[in-house]
């Protein structure tokens, strides 16, 4: 059971999602079969309106499927919680509650008074504060706690969406490109932070994204998505690469470029986008 | 629906703030741009060459240039109104009162706004404060009804599927066919107009909260569903506020109308109140205090506008704003 857990922590099983629209049904994935270990990092590559989205929406439960199953630590996922915390495209902060109140709000839901989880005692107001300036600091933002949203630039916006997501130490991590909003200098800063958190936390995180080298440098493992409509699973990569990574020694690293060709090579000669299904 | 964006009086170009751009800044530019004023080309070019800095004489006129012309539009707007009346009133040979007789018998009636001569003869002050005691307790009545059913609506598909209909079919009658209904009920005047205005002020309350909810990000609820939020949480974080900018619109919207409808009522109603001394001073047949009457009611209305745009952008995140 508890091997089958390692290996099994996430299990998809013949998924499909179909959406109701006005010109009928539209199909936007078919049979999804997907495990991801627990302590994994798995990335969704596919070009846009291939359904990665999709199905992070379905892990983090804010989407039913229309069939097939989805487990998460052998629980069917009926719903959205915070045991699988997520990180949104936009940063999706509240503009009026300063960093620290957003980080708070989520920090006090999972361990505060009425937190649903089970055996867990409630903590007190001095822990939850530790809880939410620990994680203020992880992102390296303690001096912005009381700025509002409005004030700090998107990169630090989301480092606070993170922060607010590891806060809540779920079982999973799931991030919806998170860095995609942002310049190249901030997200190659924001990847190596998140390499080092996710090393520290030892993660579980399935991460949606369009960037080639982001997938081969942070993951475990890429899933590559075929074009919709009806979608699935093209292929999947496991990255076989040493742990911690570096980025400039990884440039001219043989196995790494290997990698890097072979995403390339499935999203641009054997996935080439089809314009009229990206809508 | 109704539009919830802020657009005061107020907001639209406010002299200070379309003057500076307007206004010349530099010394140069000034005495180049400004023929009238040919003696300040000599004194600017002195100075500079006593190498002290040129700018306090010259803002001095800068400012008083950027003062004339904040001021110069709206006293010419006012002039325009001051004129025409003084026109018809000489075409109507005085059956309207000219500007000045106006004035005077002005300066009278605010030389003691707060006599009592009896239950129909009383100061303009007692009148407004009346009238406005009626606004504000139809008004408050309203809000308390309102809001949370504007939540209620904006919240559940069903209810807002249930009470649509009803709203939109109430919302444009007029408020003033509800008094009979009113007096019919309460069995008072002064209830009556209450309750006319609390018909009136409430549809733009439900209507702005409930579109205000259903505006809410779907990332804000997104966030709230993750995070496994109670209902109260989720109310108090994320819906509140926001929504508070649509709400205040809604309130900005309820409070001119209820401002408008409280003269009609009154007139009807009687009593004591700005729209029954209207009427009041029409039988009197005393058009001049008609006049005043008019201005009063105008101020008022100016102020609460004023009052409430104020509030709503104090309560508006920029996040929130685009």
């Amino acid at each position: 059971m508890s091997d089958s857990l390692t290996t099994k922590f996430i299990e998809i099983s013949g998924v499909e999602q179909t959406f109701k629209t006005r010109k009928g049904l539209f199909p936007a994935l078919r049979d999804i079969h997907l495990t991801v270990a627990k302590g994994e990092f798995v990335a969704l590559i596919g070009h846009s309106g291939c359904g990665k989205s999709t199905l992070l929406n379905l892990i983090a439960g804010l989407t039913t499927p229309t069939q097939g199953v989805l487990l998460c630590a052998n629980r069917e996922i009926a719903g959205p919680g915070p045991e699988r915390a997520v990180v949104f495209q936009n940063d999706s902060l509240l503009p009026w509650l300063t960093c620290y109140e957003n980080v708070y709000l989520a920090v006090e839901r999972v361990f505060g008074a009425g937190s649903k989880t089970v055996g867990a005692p409630s903590e007190n107001k001095a822990q939850l504060k530790a809880r939410t300036d620990a994680a203020l600091a992880l992102v390296g933002l303690s001096a912005a706690a009381l700025k509002r949203p409005g004030e700090i630039s998107g990169g630090m916006k989301q480092r606070v969406g993170i922060a607010r997501a590891l806060a809540m130490e779920p079982k999973v991590l799931l991030m919806d490109e998170p860095f995609g909003a942002l310049d190249a200098l901030t997200r190659a800063k924001l990847q190596d932070e998140l390499l080092e958190i996710v090393a520290r936390t030892q993660s579980t995180v399935v991460m949606v994204t369009h960037d080639v080298d982001e997938a081969v440098l942070l993951s475990d493992k890429i899933v590559m998505m075929t074009n919709g409509p009806a979608a699935t699973i093209g292929e999947i990569l496991k990255v076989n690469l040493p742990r911690p990574r570096n980025r400039v020694l990884l440039a001219e690293d043989r196995q790494y470029v290997q990698y890097r060709k072979a995403v390339i090579d499935f999203l641009y000669t054997r996935q080439a986008h089809v314009e009229k299904t990206a809508a | 629906m109704v539009s919830a964006v802020f657009h005061g009086p107020f907001e639209a170009p406010t002299p200070s703030a379309t003057v500076p751009a307007a206004a010349p800044s530099t010394s140069k530019s000034i005495a180049a741009s400004d023929p009238t004023t040919p003696g300040s080309v000599p004194i600017d070019m002195k100075i500079n060459a006593h190498g002290t800095p040129p700018a306090p004489a010259i803002d001095w006129r800068g400012a008083a240039r950027d003062i004339w012309a904040a001021v110069l539009p709206p006293v010419m707007g006012l002039a325009l109104l001051i004129g025409l009346w003084a026109i018809v009133s000489t075409v109507t040979k005085g059956s309207i009162p000219s500007p000045l007789d106006t004035g005077k018998q002005a300066l009278d009636v605010f030389a003691d706004p707060f006599y009592r001569k009896g239950p129909n003869d009383q100061g303009v002050g007692w009148n407004v404060l009346m009238s406005l005691e009626r606004v504000a307790v139809g008004f408050g009545l309203a809000a308390l009804v309102g809001i949370p059913a504007g939540f209620a609506i904006g919240r559940f598909h069903f209810l807002s599927r249930m009470l649509n209909p009803l709203i939109s079919l109430l919302r444009p009658v007029s408020p003033l066919a509800w008094l009979p209904i009113g007096l019919l009920v309460f069995k008072g005047a002064n209830p009556a107009a209450i309750w006319t205005i609390f018909i009136c002020s409430i549809w733009p309350m439900i209507i702005n909260t409930a579109v205000g909810v259903q505006r809410v990000p779907q990332d804000y609820m997104n966030v709230a569903r993750v995070l496994n939020l109670s209902e109260w949480k989720i109310l108090t974080k994320i819906l509140f506020p926001s929504v508070l900018p649509y709400m205040l619109t809604g309130v900005r919207l309820a409070v001119g109308t209820a401002w408008l409808v409280i003269v009609a009522a009154e007139m009807l109603t009687g009593g004591v109140g700005i729209g029954f001394w209207v009427w009041d001073e029409w039988n009197n047949l005393n058009v001049k205090n008609i006049i005043i009457a008019i201005f009063v009611i105008g101020i008022v209305g100016l102020l609460l506008e004023y009052a409430l745009v104020k509030i709503a952008t104090a309560f508006t995140f920029e996040e929130v704003k685009s």
